[in-house]
Order: structure tokens, then C-alpha cells, then sequence
């Protein structure tokens, strides 16, 4: 029973990990498969390969795959259009020749009963796959045990980056910019914060300077990038357009500089 | 019985053609992850078919080895994506002709 | 007319059976002079190494004085082994008639499975003659060449070439086995090449040595697989072994022998076929040409066939092909004679001639053998001494070759003229002279043997007459015709000595046949000589001989004496004239049976090599390379496209797998 209900879910989401663009649905659906497998495991009689199914895989293996995930962009996708030429029907076809050649083959084998492992697990199955693993398996399990510091190593290596200069201490940063600031003109200080007004206190709105004018360098570039950044006069044409509904037909501010202080008295005045 | 096997093998196809149409290598590598536990699968199957614990065995040892490739395949994905500034499978194909 | 007198001789020789050769059997150890045998070779031979090996290593001040001494060191070393030859042939001449074969075993030169080839020398009767002959003229013509190559910079390696000449044609004569007598054979072949090429510059000369290489290897084909025959049928190619072996062998195999060592004297005698070496060898400096022509190299060719007279005795059919071809080459080279502007070619056709009388001789059997070695060593002196004298002239002439630029030199170069003329009578047989004796000896037996040959032999004696008084004439007589610059003059005393000499011998070399000595004296060798009766007494023979040739001299004088010698050669000749001149289109004839065809052949064989070979390889290359760089495509550097190759393979397993569990 459990497995008819599981299989279509695993079949479904297994392909939806052909379909989805985005790498994250797909590792989330591929959670899906996996933790469909455990139950599996755990219906055949294999309490011990649900528990490392669950544990190792959903848990360890797949975040891992997220953590890398957010490391080289969340949301990369793939386009939809194939490269290769041919690549995709082919691949198409000898897959589908491929999985039907197995269903059919495999569906032309009769298995006879089914032994069952309830004589096996005697006594637990954790412990009875202790007792094969320490002795009939030991050399093999040795050797993961030299597989996988292997595999730690590796990774250190392939991630490790060699420092090319040496790290930059506060005091050659200080020096640093004074540097720039001698040579260059660069303001030595701290990047002027974004705008705070009395109603909006936002980062994608920048501060004004004494003259009335936007800084520019006060909102991230990343949201200047992006064309969010609003800007302090439409901010102002708000406040014009509150006082009128609240019937206040009073001197219509010319720049933004005075209509923000009566919009913060209004605003205090609430 | 043959039901189990049988989903084995078709996650396992769709595993293969995952590999072959996806770009994205983290992709890639999870439709690898599929197939192997498609594997898993039959492995843990045939186990209760023949009523010993060898198949659950083998599977355990092949989790144990999917969890150092993923490592190492990571780093290696990693690497490329920190030179190349991409993930993808294709763009990694000056060794030809 | 070949195939006339062919089976003329036929009918006329004596069958198979009834001839016996003597055996050759030598005695070793005779102890006494005999043993210093070997040095008559080691002389000239370490003369040679030293010019030619430790010579160059002189460093210094050495090198000078090594450069300037080089020649007498060279004709010390013919002198020496002369005086050796001298001192040996006394030896014999002391020892009873049947004693006169000495044998020495120097070593064991090689010795494979059944075949044992011995470093033996045998000085007999044969021997004796050549070698006096060979070391007796070669000094004089060591001694001519230290002034005639006084001013050349390579003297001392002349010197060397000479030497190592001389030491080849003894080793060719004192052999007692044919592997030896091959080794002598190719070491002159070797010792021509280079001394034909000597003035290795002049591209001429450089081609002629090439000729005169490898038609003698053509030659040496015939004696090697002569050589290989006898090892194949007697075991051996020891003359004495052979000589016993050859009165009860197939009949065949000794055709095919006599006949391949035909081959092997055609090639070192210049005889027809393989004669168009010869004129082409005058771009050697005239010593060499001497030396060629008189002592060494074109004589082995005769020694060959009477040494093997064992052979020749029972193949009735080579020594018929032998009197033939002979009996053509006297003819060949007279008619070449009597056209050549060139005085060294002239001489060089007469030599072709008389070499034809000896092969004639030769080809004669018992009664012959003697009157080819007889004219043989007279001829070695008068035709050295024309041919030295020759090299005086054009000394005189500022080497000047060509006969229309001379004329009355006479009184210019009065010895060389007085020597040149008694090798002149000698050659076409003023009576008294050696020439005389020589010859009328071979006319008359050739007459008694078979009336064509021997008219033949005759006719040709006429046209000897006639082309050396040509040359004469041409020469030393009728009105001056050398440029202004040219101031004859005779040559030093180094180069009359030796001509004086010789002309010395030239007219005395028919003592030789007093009392017929020389035919007692060989007998041993080449055998005793049943006496055929000629058809005519032989005082009306020897008549005959020199009435024809006071014609030939007689239409000389009337045709070139008493004419006006243009100083270019004329156009308008006869078609005679030019094929003579052409060397009777000797040249022609082997370019179009060999020559061409033998470019075709190996030009069809590039053609198929290039189209066939290198197509099909270069064709199966391409395909492959075509197939390469369509299927290279395949390695894309995608990893999907390899994978799915993985699957695609994946699935033909399974189909296999599927195929075999459920078939």
C-alpha cells in the first residue's frame, strides 16, 4: 500500500527534476525522492538504512548541495535551449529505449517468493547488520573509513586558495585610504547613509545633501543597478498629495529640502 | 517484488536522462545522486527477496561512497564555477579536437 | 656472318673428347727465391697503403717532403717487385721444364661449411711472362709518369693508384685459385675507376671512370657467377682442382662456364659486346692509359681465357662464341681507329683490335694459346710505347689530343718520333719487328683453323696498316698545323728514357719466338698443339700478310699524305666515316638495348611506385586521415554527448544480455 502511494510521488517528482529551471526546485524535489526511498527502506524490513537515508542524504548530502547552491548563485537556471545539437532527442529516445528495454526485461523475471528478512533481523536489524559489517565486511569497511579521509582531504585541497599578498591589518587599510584620498581625492570617511524621513526609512531612497540634491553614493549600487532606487522628490510629491487629501491647501514646497520638514511636522503631528 | 525493481529501474532511466539533457552541474550531479539511489533501492529490494543483509550492506557502503564523490564532485564544481564564473557542464569543453 | 662462320667452326673443331688439357699441378714448398713469391705483390701493395693511408697522416713540415718523395717511393716499389720478377723467373728458367710450377699457401682466407678458400699463389710458366711484363713495363711507365705528372698537385696519390693497379693485376696473375684471381680482378677494376677519374674536375673524365665501372661490372657478373658455378659443381675453384675435374663434368655446365668466363674477359678485354668503355677510358692521364692498355686490365681478359684453357678445351662451344666475338672486336676496333681524330682514341681502337688478335688466338686452342700470350707481351711493349710516346706528343702540345692540330713534329720531338715510329713498324708488322712475328703467327693459324677468320684476320691487319699510318702521318709528318702559341718541344729525359726502352723491345720482342721458344715454353700450361697444316705454305702466308698491309699503308699514304688535313674535322663524310667516328653507334646500340629500356623499366617502376605503393599507402592514409577528421568530431569535449555514448553502450549490453537469456 505504502508503495503505490510513494511510487507515483517519486516517478512524479523524479521527473520534475528533468523539468524545473531552477536548481534549488530541483534539489528540493529530489528531497522528495529520497525521503520516499527511506520510507521504502523502512517498509522493507531496513529501519537502519532509513534512519542513515534520512540522516546522510536529506540531511547531509543535500544541504550540502544547497549550501554550494547559494554559494554560486541561487538562482542560476538553466536555459531552455539545447546546445548541443541533437543532444536532447537523442538522449530522449535512448533513455526512453533504455527504460523500457529494463521494465520489459526486468518484467519477464519471475522472482519467486519473497524470503523476507524478519529471520535476519532476529535480535534488531541494527545489530544484525553490525554483526556482517564487523566481520564478513570489515576490510571493506576499512577501506571507506581510508575513502572518505581521502575524501576530506580532497576537498580541502580543491577548496583551499593560496594567499597571494599578505592580509590586510585595520592599520594598512587606515593608511590605505588616506592614500587614496591624498591621490586621488577619495573621500576617506564612511559612505554617507540613505535617506531617513520621517515616514520612509529606506534603503532605496537617498539621503539629501545640505543643497537639496540626492547623494548618490548614499544607496547600494546593487539596488542603483537594479533601477529600484526612489528618489526624495516623488517622496515629496507624496506628502503633497497626503496634505491635499487631508484639506490642507497650503504653500506647495518648490524643493524637497523644505517640503521635508513640514512633512516630518505632519508626520509628528499624527 | 517486481514492482520495487521495476520503480528502481525507471528512476534510474530518468536519473540517465537527467544527466545527459541538464546543464547545470549541481544538476547533473543530483540526477547522479538519483540513479544511485536507485540502486539503493534494489539493493535494499533484493535484500528482502533473498532474505539476507548483504544487499543492505552494499547499500550502506554505497552511501558511504556517494557522500565522498559529492564532496569531492562539490569542490571540483566549486573550483570550476570560481574560475569560470559558471556551473555549467557545457562550458567546460576545451579538451577536443 | 656470325651465323656463317658459326657453323663453319662447328664442323671444324675438334669434339669434346679428344681435347685434354694439362692439369695444373703445382708443387708448394720449393723453398729457395720461391718463398719470397708473396713480396712481388706486397711490394706495390705496401706502396700503395703508404701513399695512399700513411701518407695523408704527415703533419707539418713532413707533409711537403711526403708530397715531393711520393713518387719514388711509388716507382721504387714497381721497380723493386720487377727486379723480384726478374730474379724469380731466373729461379724457373734454372729448374727442369716439368718443375716449373710453384705453388705458395699463404694462408686460409676463408673457410665456410665445405668451402675452403686458400690464400695460394702458383708462379708458373704463365705467371713468369705477365709478371715481367706487368712490373717490367709498369716501372718504365712509373718512371714516365714522374715526369709526365711533374707538375700535377695529387702526384703522390697518383702514385698510390698506380700501385695499388699494379699490385691488383699481380695478384690477378699469381692467384692460384679464381677467388683470388677475382680479387685481383676487382682491385683493378677499383684501381681504373680511379685512375680513369683521376682529374676528377673535368666532368668527362669523372663519367668515363663511371662507364668504364660498371660495364666491367657487367663483366664481373659473368666471372662471379662463373665463380659460383665451379664452387657449385667441383667444390673448389682451385686451377688444380679444376683442371682435374673438368675431363669428366657435364658438358652443359662447362658451356655455361666457358661462356660466363667469356663474359667476364669481354668485360675487362673491352670486347664486343662490352667494349665502349675503353675509348671513353682515354680521359685518364696517359700513363694510365699506358698502363691499362699494356700491362694491366684489358689483358686480364685474355690471361683468363688461357688460364682457363682447361675449360675452353672441353666446351667447344664458348671457344667457338670466344673466336667470334673476337674475330668482330679486331674488326670493331680497327674500323674505330680509322676514324678517330684523337690521337689517344685512335691508339685506344688499334689496342681493341690487337686485343681481338689475342682473344682470336685464344679462341684457338693449344696452337693459339702461345701466339696470344706471344702478341700479348709484344704488344704490351709497343703499345705502352706509342702510348707514352702519344703522351710526349701532347707533353709538346700543350696536351693537345687532337691529331688535325699536329703535323711535322718529327724534327721538333726527334726521340719520341724515332720511338714512336718503332712501335709504329712493330704494330703492323714490318717484317723483323715484333709485331711481325706476333701477328703472322695468329693469321696463320686462324687461316689453318677456319679460311673465313683467318681472311678476316688478314683484312683486319690491312686496316691496322692503314690507321697507323694515318696516325703517323697525321703526327709526325705533312705540313704544320699547330697554333702559334704551341711551342713542341721534346720531353725530359725521365720520360725518353722509358720510351727508348720500350722501343727497345719493340723491335726486339720477337726473339721471344726464336726457336719457338715461347710455344716449348708454355706447352706445359696451355698444352701440346696438334700442327694443322695450313692451306698455304707459310712463306706465301707471311708474303700475304705484308702485301696487304703496304696496301692498307699504300692507301693511307695516297688518302691522308698526300692530301691537304683540314684543321676541323670535315662534315660531309661517308656514312663509314661517321659511324666510326660514333664508335660504330656502340654507345647507340647500348642505349637502345639496355640503356632505355632499362630507364623505362626503372621509370615505370617509379611511376608504380609512386602511383601503385605510394598511392595505396598515402590513398589508404588519407582515407584514414578523412575518416579521422570526420570522426574526431565525435570527441566534442561535451561530457554529455560522451555520456550518452556510455548510455548508448550501456544499452546494447543490456540488449545482449536480453538477446542471450531470452533466446
Amino acid at each position: 500500500m505504502t508503495f503505490w502511494i510513494l511510487a507515483p510521488i517519486m516517478v512524479a517528482a523524479a521527473l520534475g527534476i528533468l523539468f524545473v529551471r531552477k536548481a534549488v526546485h530541483a534539489a528540493l524535489l529530489l528531497a522528495v525522492v529520497m525521503i520516499s526511498i527511506a520510507f521504502l527502506y523502512a517498509v522493507m524490513d531496513a529501519p537502519f538504512l532509513f534512519a542513515v537515508q534520512i540522516i546522510v542524504y536529506t540531511g547531509a548530502i543535500l544541504m550540502l548541495f544547497l549550501f554550494v547552491m547559494m554559494l554560486i548563485g541561487v538562482d542560476a537556471s538553466d536555459s531552455k535551449v539545447e546546445t548541443i545539437r541533437g543532444q536532447r532527442v537523442m538522449a530522449t529516445v535512448v533513455g526512453l529505449v533504455f527504460g523500457l528495454v529494463l521494465v520489459l526485461g526486468i518484467s519477464q523475471v519471475t522472482f519467486g517468493t519473497v524470503v523476507g528478512l524478519d529471520e535476519a533481523n532476529t535480535g534488531g536489524n541494527v545489530p544484525a547488520i553490525a554483526n556482517i559489517l564487523f566481520s564478513k565486511y570489515v576490510f571493506a569497511f576499512e577501506a571507506t573509513s581510508a575513502l572518505l579521509i581521502t575524501a576530506v582531504l580532497g576537498a580541502m585541497v580543491l577548496a583551499h586558495r593560496e594567499r597571494l599578498t599578505p592580509k590586510a591589518t585595520q592599520a594598512s587599510l587606515a593608511a590605505q585610504r588616506l592614500r587614496d584620498y591624498a591621490e586621488h581625492g577619495k573621500h576617506p570617511g564612511p559612505l554617507p547613509s540613505p535617506g531617513v524621513y520621517a515616514r520612509h526609512n529606506a534603503v532605496d531612497t537617498p539621503a539629501l545633501l545640505p543643497d537639496g540634491t540626492a547623494a548618490e553614493s548614499s544607496v547600494s549600487r546593487v539596488l542603483a543597478a537594479r533601477g529600484t532606487v526612489r528618489s526624495a522628490p516623488a517622496l515629496a510629491d507624496d506628502i503633497v498629495d497626503v496634505r491635499r487629501q487631508i484639506g490642507d491647501p497650503s504653500t506647495m514646497p518648490e524643493t524637497s529640502g523644505k517640503s521635508g520638514a513640514p512633512a516630518n511636522t505632519e508626520e509628528d503631528e499624527k | 517484488m517486481t514492482e520495487y525493481v521495476v520503480l528502481s529501474a525507471i528512476l534510474f532511466t530518468i536519473g540517465c536522462v537527467g544527466v545527459l539533457t541538464r546543464r547545470n552541474a549541481l544538476v547533473v550531479f543530483m540526477c547522479v545522486e538519483l540513479m544511485l539511489n536507485a540502486c539503493n533501492l534494489a539493493f535494499v529490494a533484493f535484500a528482502r527477496q533473498h532474505g539476507n543483509l548483504d544487499g543492505q550492506i552494499a547499500a550502506f557502503f554505497v552511501m558511504v561512497v556517494a557522500a565522498a564523490e559529492v564532496v569531492i564532485g562539490l569542490a571540483i564544481i566549486m573550483t570550476i564555477f570560481r574560475t569560470r564564473r559558471s556551473a555549467s557542464v557545457d562550458d567546460a569543453s576545451l579538451l577536443k579536437y | 656472318m656470325n651465323l656463317l662462320t658459326h657453323s663453319v667452326l662447328l664442323s671444324s673443331l675438334p669434339t669434346a673428347e679428344g681435347a685434354h688439357a694439362p692439369v695444373i699441378a703445382p708443387e708448394t714448398g720449393a723453398g729457395g727465391v720461391f718463398d719470397l713469391l708473396w713480396l712481388v705483390i706486397a711490394l706495390p701493395l705496401l706502396g700503395a697503403v703508404l701513399l695512399l693511408a700513411v701518407a695523408p697522416m704527415a703533419q707539418g713540415p713532413f707533409k711537403a717532403k711526403v708530397e715531393q718523395s711520393g713518387h719514388l717511393v711509388g716507382a721504387g716499389a714497381a721497380v723493386a717487385s720487377f727486379v723480384l720478377s726478374l730474379v724469380l723467373f731466373v729461379a724457373l728458367l734454372g729448374r727442369g721444364a716439368e718443375e716449373r710450377q710453384v705453388g705458395q699457401h699463404l694462408f686460409t682466407w676463408f673457410e665456410t661449411g665445405s668451402i675452403n678458400v686458400g690464400m695460394d699463389l702458383l708462379y708458373d710458366q704463365l705467371a713468369a711472362l705477365f709478371l715481367l711484363l706487368i712490373t717490367g713495363v709498369g716501372s718504365l711507365i712509373h718512371i714516365y709518369a714522374i715526369g709526365y705528372m711533374e707538375h700535377d698537385p695529387r702526384r703522390r696519390r697518383f702514385f698510390g693508384y698506380l700501385n695499388l693497379f699494379v699490385a691488383a693485376m699481380l695478384m690477378l696473375v699469381l692467384s692460384a685459385n679464381f677467388v683470388g684471381l677475382f680479387l685481383g680482378w676487382e682491385g683493378v677494376g677499383l684501381a681504373s675507376y680511379l685512375l680513369i677519374g683521376f682529374w676528377q674536375h673535368k666532368h668527362s673524365a669523372a663519367a668515363a671512370a663511371k662507364k668504364a665501372f660498371v660495364i666491367n661490372r657487367v663483366g664481373d657478373i659473368g666471372l662471379s657467377l662463373a665463380i659460383a658455378l665451379m664452387f657449385a659443381t667441383f667444390g673448389t675453384t682451385d686451377f688444380a682442382a679444376v683442371s682435374e675435374a673438368t675431363s669428366h663434368a657435364d658438358q652443359d655446365t662447362l658451356t655455361a662456364l666457358g661462356l660466363l668466363l667469356l663474359l667476364g674477359a669481354c668485360g675487362k678485354s673491352a670486347q664486343v659486346p662490352l667494349q665502349s668503355w675503353l675509348l671513353d677510358a682515354m680521359e685518364g692521364p696517359t700513363p694510365v692509359s699506358a698502363l691499362i692498355h699494356a700491362a694491366t686490365m684489358v689483358t686480364a681478359g685474355v690471361y683468363l681465357v688461357v688460364r682457363s684453357n682447361f675449360i675452353f678445351e672441353v666446351a667447344p662451344i664458348a671457344q667457338t662464341a670466344v673466336v667470334i666475338v673476337a674475330t668482330v672486336t679486331l674488326l670493331w676496333g680497327a674500323i674505330l681507329g680509322c676514324a678517330k681524330d684523337d690521337i689517344k682514341k685512335a691508339l685506344a681502337g688499334s689496342t681493341m683490335s690487337q686485343i681481338g688478335y689475342m682473344m682470336l688466338a685464344a679462341g684457338l686452342g693449344p696452337v693459339g694459346y702461345p701466339f696470344a700470350i706471344f702478341h700479348l707481351l709484344t704488344h704490351g711493349f709497343f703499345k705502352a710505347n706509342m702510348f707514352l710516346g702519344a703522351g710526349s706528343v701532347m707533353h709538346g702540345m700543350n696536351d693537345d689530343v687532337d691529331m688535325r692540330h699536329y703535323g711535322a713534329l718529327n724534327k721538333m720531338m726527334p726521340i719520341t718520333f724515332l720511338t714512336f715510329a718503332m712501335g709504329y713498324l712493330a704494330i703492323i708488322g714490318f717484317p723483323g719487328f715484333s709485331g711481325f712475328w706476333s701477328k703472322d703467327k695468329i693469321i696463320e693459324s686462324a687461316l689453318a683453323d677456319n679460311l673465313v677468320i683467318g681472311v678476316l684476320a688478314l683484312l683486319g691487319a690491312g686496316i691496322t696498316g692503314f690507321y697507323m699510318t694515318r696516325l703517323m702521318l697525321m703526327t709526325f709528318f705533312t705540313e704544320k698545323r699547330w697554333d702559334a702559341d704551341v711551342h713542341p718541344h721534346e720531353s725530359p729525359k725521365v720520360m725518353t728514357v722509358p720510351l727508348i726502352a720500350l722501343a727497345a723491345l719493340s723491335v726486339l720482342g720477337g726473339f721471344l719466338l726464336a726457336g719457338n721458344w715461347i710455344v716449348g715454353w708454355l706447352e706445359p700450361v696451355t698444352g701440346h698443339a696438334e700442327h694443322h697444316e695450313p692451306p698455304l705454305p707459310a712463306i706465301v702466308i707471311t708474303m700475304l700478310i705484308v702485301g696487304v698491309v703496304a696496301i692498307g699503308v699504300a692507301t693511307a699514304w695516297f688518302l691522308v699524305g698526300k692530301r691537304d688535313i683540314p684543321r676541323e674535322a670535315p662534315r660531309d663524310v661517308s656514312f663509314a666515316t661517321r659511324a666510326a667516328r660514333a664508335d660504330l653507334y656502340g654507345d647507340a646500340i647500348n642505349d637502345v638495348v639496355v640503356v632505355r629500356p632499362g630507364a623505362s623499366l626503372v621509370g615505370g617502376l617509379t611511376t608504380f611506385d609512386r602511383v601503385g605503393v605510394d598511392g595505396a599507402v598515402e590513398g589508404s592514409s588519407l582515407v584514414v586521415g578523412g575518416l579521422s577528421t570526420t570522426m574526431r568530431r565525435l570527441q566534442n569535449g561535451f561530457v554529455r554527448s560522451y555520456a550518452l555514448s556510455l548510455l548508448a553502450g550501456a544499452l546494447l549490453v543490456v540488449l545482449a544480455l536480453l538477446a542471450v537469456n531470452l533466446a
